[in-house]
């Protein structure tokens, strides 16, 4: 039996960290085709709203911003704003996107909470004293 | 003069102002004139949480801002202006007396756009954009686009 799709999860960040990030979680995984990258590469605000907005397709989704301020959370919150069909995580990690391939079946509010706490485990000073 | 720099960014305030400009320009106060944003609550929410939180922002619409400027420039606290179009610029500046108030116009980001035409990587004019900027300058604005600090400042009659 075939599992349903599962949540899509969009990668918004600056310059090309996006697509770098989702080439690697791809190239880790095998996964295709649950992520998609945005770029703030030379648009406004409203253009980049209009990129996040064209690579959620209408769907439920997780959308995976770099930073907590910034160009591309203020586009992903601007559109978000009053919807509840989405869900954000800042801070994004190529070791959040990988557990998040293998765990889309959650509903978006347990799969932001899942992310953020991946996310930050893998954040680890070594050696750690 | 506490307005350190003027700035046209269509994306108003976000890491390059804040981090790029803000930080070598010990920036203490951003002032964002924009009628959108001056007149949503939750806008000014988000605006906000791009700066330190020692650092203020303050919301106007550009006639409050039209009645501010000289206030903004007569106290001491470093700052600097955002606006998103250039036509906030040319409005900002009507009927002043003191062309002065604003020293110097820093195009900073203004992307393409229907009408618009490539000038920098940074930059993309339409041609009534390109009239509102010779008519400024002609009136004695200074104007120079530049992304960030490091790059070269360039006057705007290079690119006119």
């Amino acid at each position: 039996m075939t599992e349903p799709p599962g949540l899509l999860g969009v990668v918004v960040a600056h310059s090309g960290v996006a697509q770098a990030l989702v080439d690697a979680a791809e190239e880790i995984t095998g996964v295709r085709d649950a992520l998609v990258a945005v770029s703030n590469t030379d648009c406004d605000r409203v253009a980049l709203e209009g990129r996040v907005v064209a690579a959620m397709r209408g769907e439920p989704a997780i959308i995976f911003v770099d930073l907590p301020s910034g160009s591309c959370f203020q586009a992903t919150l601007h559109h978000l704003h009053d919807r509840e069909t989405a869900v954000v995580v800042t801070g994004v990690n190529l070791a959040m996107l990988l557990d998040f391939l293998f765990h889309r079946q959650a509903d978006p509010r347990s799969a932001m909470q899942r992310a953020a706490e991946v996310g930050t485990k893998a954040i680890r000073p070594c050696p750690s004293s | 003069m506490s307005i350190l720099l003027s700035r046209i960014d269509d994306r108003l305030i976000h890491g390059q102002v804040v981090v790029g400009w803000g930080g070598p320009l010990r920036i203490r106060r951003f002032i964002l004139v924009d009628d959108e944003v001056r007149a949503s609550g939750w806008e000014q929410e988000l605006y906000r949480t791009t700066v330190p939180p020692d650092v203020v922002v303050e919301f106007a619409s550009v006639e409050e801002a039209r009645a501010e400027l000289r206030r903004w420039n007569d106290d001491a606290t470093p700052s600097m202006l955002i606006v998103g179009a250039i036509e906030t610029v040319a409005a900002l500046l009507q009927g002043q007396d003191d062309l002065s108030l604003l020293p110097t116009v820093n195009l900073g980001g203004v992307h393409a756009g229907p009408g618009r035409a490539r000038l920098l990587r940074y930059l993309f004019l339409s041609d009534e954009e390109r009239s509102v900027l010779d008519a400024l300058a002609e009136q004695g604005v200074r104007i120079e686009a530049q992304d960030l600090p490091g790059s070269r400042p360039i006057p705007w009659g290079e690119l006119s």
